[in-house]
Formats: structure tokens, sequence, C-alpha cells
């Protein structure tokens, strides 16, 4: 029978004010592991304030293939973009 | 560099009728990579596409974790503790880079067993060079200084890899691995400037036993390596093994000088016209032979991870029981 411990994907926040940024996956046997694994296999450089870990059949993911469709009603809204106003110089910096 | 004997793999039959779709995916596939565009792990692909990386990606991660054992073995018997430090931080590195790589690798479908199986096997390489013993403490600098410069030559170009798991990994290889030239070369720099005279003559025996071998990491000559053209065309290879190889031995002249040390190749020499360094022809013989596991340390290199593997089975195994046994009585 085949053992492999479960995947885990690791999410790391470098410096305090930045976001959790997804580096890598891992094996661990269990969460208290997989947190240490995820600061030894991660963070050997300092760049570490915060690790998250997520057992990898629970991330919910868009499906690439649908990319087109799934994302195409953001695609012609122009209008959401600052560009698309034209304003005087004089308040253009808004 | 980790594709070696990829150009003797058999070749791989493709299918020689597609459906209209999937030319059409290709197509598109086709033309984001010319794009410059990213592949991510769940986005089509044509199969020898992914075939190719996993290969790649796998025997680059095997690399790393082989590597390992040249030079762990002089960890016990570093000069000072101050190199001992250095040298235990390096090979955990080399760990780690394995750990990122074999992550990357599993994106694209592969299994952690299924690719330890591979090596252990035989079926999947590592880069030839880990199949050469260290011998001295200076073969450890100079490991540093040739092979890992090497690697960091190839490594650098694979940053914009168009498979993406990959290219990340190795950005974060890369921040990682300058320390590892730098630390090899300050080694060597330590004992040619204040060494004795013995020290300094083990430094180039180092050099001359290892300088052909680092030359070989790049792989055959272009107009041997088959499938280079292919990864060419696909984004994951970006320069020639050729290429590659004439940078680096440029690279080293230059070190060399400030080390005072030489090269163990008569033919060495600047050529004005070329603006590059000429240098001798590479024995092709022994690196086939080595590949192919004749080398000086093949059967030790893999029996050492097959027993690693094989004495760690009850600590993988238990850590798994231990944690549904935990899950049970939660659940209870």
């Amino acid at each position: 029978m085949k053992t492999e411990w479960p995947l885990w994907e690791v999410f790391v926040r470098s410096k305090a004010g930045l976001d959790h940024k997804h580096c890598g996956s891992l094996h661990a046997a269990d969460p208290k592991m997989a947190i240490q694994l995820a600061r030894d296999v991660y963070t050997r450089r300092q760049e570490g304030t915060s690790v998250w870990v997520v057992r990898s059949d629970q991330i919910v993911a868009s499906d690439p293939g649908d990319k087109d469709m799934y994302f195409d009603p953001a695609e012609d809204k122009v209008y959401r973009h600052p560009t698309f106003y034209e304003l005087p110089e004089s308040v253009n910096h808004m | 560099m980790y594709t070696q004997a990829m150009d003797t793999a058999p070749k791989e039959e493709r299918k020689a009728v597609r459906s209209a779709e999937e030319a059409e995916l290709e197509r598109r596939f086709d033309a984001r990579i010319d794009a410059g565009d990213f592949i991510e792990a769940k986005d089509w692909m044509p199969g020898h596409y992914r075939k190719t990386l996993v290969r790649q990606i796998s025997q680059h991660a095997h690399s790393e974790i082989v590597g390992m054992l040249p030079e762990g073995n002089w960890i016990s018997r570093a000069p000072t503790l101050k190199r001992k430090a250095i040298l235990l931080a390096k090979v955990q590195d080399e760990g780690g880079h394995g750990l990122y790589l074999y992550a990357a690798a599993e994106t694209l479908g592969t299994s952690r067993d299924e690719m330890i199986e591979a090596l252990h096997s035989g079926k999947a390489k590592y880069s030839s060079i880990f199949n050469y013993p260290t011998l001295t403490w200076a073969d450890i600098g100079t490991i540093g200084w040739l092979v890992d410069g090497a690697a960091i030559m190839n490594q650098v170009p694979l940053t914009r890899c168009s498979y993406a798991p990959y290219a990340r990994a190795m950005v974060r290889v890369c921040r990682e691995e300058s320390f590892h030239q730098r630390q090899g070369f300050d080694s060597l720099l330590v004992m040619m400037q204040k060494g004795t005279r013995e020290q300094k003559a083990m430094v180039q025996d180092a050099v001359n036993r290892w300088w052909w071998p680092s030359l070989m990491m790049f792989g055959p000559p272009d107009s041997e390596s088959t499938h280079s053209a292919q990864s060419m065309r696909w984004g994951i290879k970006r320069i020639s093994n050729d290429d590659l190889r004439q940078k680096f031995v440029d690279a080293c002249m230059e070190q060399a000088k400030v080390l005072g040390v030489t090269f163990p190749d008569p033919l060495l020499k600047w050529n004005e016209a070329r603006g590059h360094h000429d240098f001798g022809p590479i024995d092709w013989d022994e690196f086939w032979r080595v590949v192919g596991g004749d080398g000086p340390c093949n059967r030790d290199r893999i029996a050492a991870r097959v027993k690693a593997w094989d004495d760690g089975a009850w600590v993988r195994d238990a850590a798994l029981a231990h944690e549904r046994k935990r899950a049970m009585k939660e659940a209870a």
C-alpha cells in the first residue's frame, strides 16, 4: 500500500504589511508537521513572519479552461479603469 | 544540464491522428509560448511538453538531493567551526532545493513515490558531476566555485522557463545559490593566499580533477543534443549547451587568475578574433560512461539514497499511523 504523506500548499507573509504569497507545496503527515516543515523548507532566509499551510485537496480553484468565459464579463467594462476618464489638467492627478 | 540521457531515451510515439480540437489547443499553446506567456499547472499543454518537464524537473530535484552526498561527506571533517556551519547551511539548502523541485514536478501530475522509484531503479538520472568523489577539503571549495558556478549559469535562464512553477522555484533557488559559489571561492582564496605550499598544491590538485567534469555539466555539444531544439521552441531551454559552456569558461578564466590556479588544459587561451577563450576537446566517452552508470561513485550514490529511503520507511509509516489515530480519536 502506498503511504505517501498528504500534500499541503504553503503561503508565507514575508513582512508585516504584505499579503501571504503562495510559495509552493510539501508533503507532511499532519498539520503541526506541515507548519514546521514549511518553516524549514520555505523560510531559510528569514522570509517569513507568518506561514499558512492548507491541504491541497481543500483548495477550491477556478478552472483555467474556463478562463475566458469566467473572467470575460470584466474584460469589456472599460469604465472600471481610471484612464477611461479625461479630466482637466489641473485635477488630472486624481 | 538536468536533461542528461534524454537524448538516449526511446523516441516518443507521436500520435499521427489528432482531433481538430487538439490541433487548435496546440496552436493556441504555441502562440502563448511565442508571446512569452507563462504556462501554469492546470493549463492545457502538449503531452510531450509535460513529459519533458517531468523528466527535467525531477532529474534536477534528484541532482540536488544526490548532490548533498559528496559535500555531506566533509561536514564532520571541516577544518573550523565556521567552515562547518557554512557547509551545513549549504547542504541544507541543497536539500531544500530538491524539495522545491519535487513540488514543482508534482504539479505536472507525477508523484513523489514515482519519482523516487525512478531514481532508485536508474530510470531517472541526476547530474553526472555528483558521481565524482570528494577526496580533500579543497574539493569542497572547488565544488562551490566550479560546480555551483556552472549550476548558477544554467539556473538563471531557467528563471524565465515557460513553465511557471519551475521558473518560480528557480527564482527561489538562485537567490540562495549565490552564497554557495562565494563560500567555495572564499575557502580556496584563503588557502591560496595564506596557506602552506601543501595546501596550495591541494587546491590545484582539486581544480585539476573537477575542471573537465564541470565543463561536462552543460551537456553534450549542441550538434549532438537532439531534444534541445524542441526544448528551445517551447521556452524550456533559453540558451544552448555550447553557449553556456563558453560563458562559463570565460568567467572561470578571470576567477582563476585571482586565485592563482591553472586549468588542466594546454589549449585554453584567449582568442582575440572570437572575443572568447578557446579550450581543448572534452572527453565525451567519459561523460557517457558516467551518465550510463560507470563513474567512480554511481553505485555508492544510489546505494546511499536507497538505504536512506528504506531505513526511513518506518518513520514515514509511523507519522501517518499517529495522525490517523489522532483523527479517529477526535472524530469519536
